[in-house]
């Protein structure tokens, strides 16, 4: 092990296993630029955090596109803006459908079914929808219900926090200073604005993003940490899987061992956050990366397909957490 | 009925110009029509996805 790690993993030990506070941005970026040699080392750490700070259990989720494509944004990343020449086209899922899919993610025993739509935000029509589904859903299924709509104006807050709604996503997706060469049409603070206004609803805030668009490793550390200034109660980290017909799409996959250096480095600035796996997971880290994933910090899995891609089976999944003796967080348990 | 065009990019299919395409697909529905390359609706849900061309039906997958 090299000095300069020994010295930050040192620092980690006792700031964040010992007292449960993350890592500062600098630490963080220290983390970030581990030799190969050191990665098992942060690794057994992150978790180490994670088991003293979390516990064993494992949150379970699946996640639906109630209105797949033709966005009016310009995410560099994403398949479904409409700005870009993707072959996604625009869809929306019918409420029968939506609660099959609900149902579908219970019987794998997820606590957690997150509805998305690929908008601005929503209008009155995308509302009426959820109104609807999130009704319909918690008349047939035992589930969490969580939403994913954009930016939302403080009414629509509280509306969806009228519907039940107990959770919102919002992806940050890159921290501040690389975020303008990611989104152009609105902006990182655009985003801040409606995770202040979801915090203060009393809904939960998953706020998470992408690693591999392009950011510096300096850009990371300044991501985990703007993160962890936020407290949200779930980040989900994705990789990015480079979409054909988005401006990223030639960005190359990015190095898994950068992966399961970001996850570590995400765990040690995170220490009490349910850090989930989410999209690129499979074709970042390949199959033996959520096993290490999940030996690495992470204590979250998006089982099942993804909005516009898909993953490995949900079974794939609920058997390697059970060989891992890690239980799925149950229903009863996030209530 | 015959397969014309790779259902991933919608360019004329088959030979070795479509490996990757092959293997993106493990991980991706398919967005075009491999008959007529019309670009597909295509919903993914957790546990599948349904692939619809207005003229040759519904392709559905896990």
């Amino acid at each position: 092990m090299s000095t300069s790690s020994v010295s930050v993993l040192d620092r980690a030990r006792t700031r964040v296993l010992a007292e449960g506070q993350g890592l500062d941005q600098a630490d963080i970026l220290e983390v970030l630029r581990l030799p190969d040699e050191d990665i098992p080392a942060a690794l057994q750490l992150a978790h180490e955090v994670r088991m003293r700070w979390c516990g064993p259990e494992v949150e379970v989720e699946g996640i639906v596109s109630l209105k797949t494509g033709g966005c009016p944004e310009d995410c560099h990343f994403c398949s479904q803006s409409g700005l870009f020449s993707s072959p996604v086209r625009s869809v929306w899922l019918d409420i029968p459908s939506l609660v099959k899919a609900a149902e579908q993610t219970a019987a794998t025993g997820a606590s957690e079914f997150c509805i998305v739509a690929a908008v601005r935000g929503p209008d009155a029509k995308l509302m009426q929808q959820m109104r609807d589904g999130v009704k319909a859903i918690k008349e047939a299924v035992d589930i969490n219900v969580a939403a994913s709509l954009g930016m939302l104006s403080q009414e629509q807050v509280d509306d969806l926090v009228d519907m039940g709604v107990h959770r919102y996503n919002h992806n940050l997706e890159t921290c501040r200073s690389y975020f303008p060469n990611v989104v152009t049409t609105h902006s990182w603070e655009e985003r801040w604005s409606t995770l202040k206004m979801v915090r203060d609803s009393g809904m939960e805030v998953c706020c998470g993003g992408i690693i591999g668009l392009g950011e510096t490793l300096e850009q990371r550390a300044e991501f985990a940490a703007q993160l962890a200034e936020l407290e949200p109660d779930e980040v989900p980290l994705n990789f990015l899987n480079p979409r054909p017909g988005t401006p990223l799409g030639d960005q190359p996959v990015m190095d898994p061992k950068d992966a399961l250096r970001a996850i570590a480095a995400f765990r040690l600035a995170l220490p009490r956050t349910i850090l989930r796996y989410a999209g690129g997971r499979e074709i970042t880290l390949g199959d033996l990366g959520t096993r290490e994933g999940l030996l690495g910090g992470i204590n979250a899995v998006i089982v099942g397909n993804y909005l516009t891609t898909l993953g490995r089976p949900a079974t794939s999944d609920l058997e390697l957490l059970a060989e891992l003796k890690m239980p799925v967080k149950a229903l009863s348990a996030t209530l | 009925m015959e397969t014309t065009y790779c259902d991933r990019c919608g360019e004329p299919g088959g030979g070795a110009a479509h490996d990757g395409c092959r293997a993106a697909r493990e991980l991706e529905p398919p967005r075009f029509c491999a008959h007529c390359r019309r670009r597909m609706k295509v919903q993914v849900v957790p546990a599948g996805w349904t692939a619809t061309c207005v003229e040759h039906g519904t392709l559905t997958g896990h």
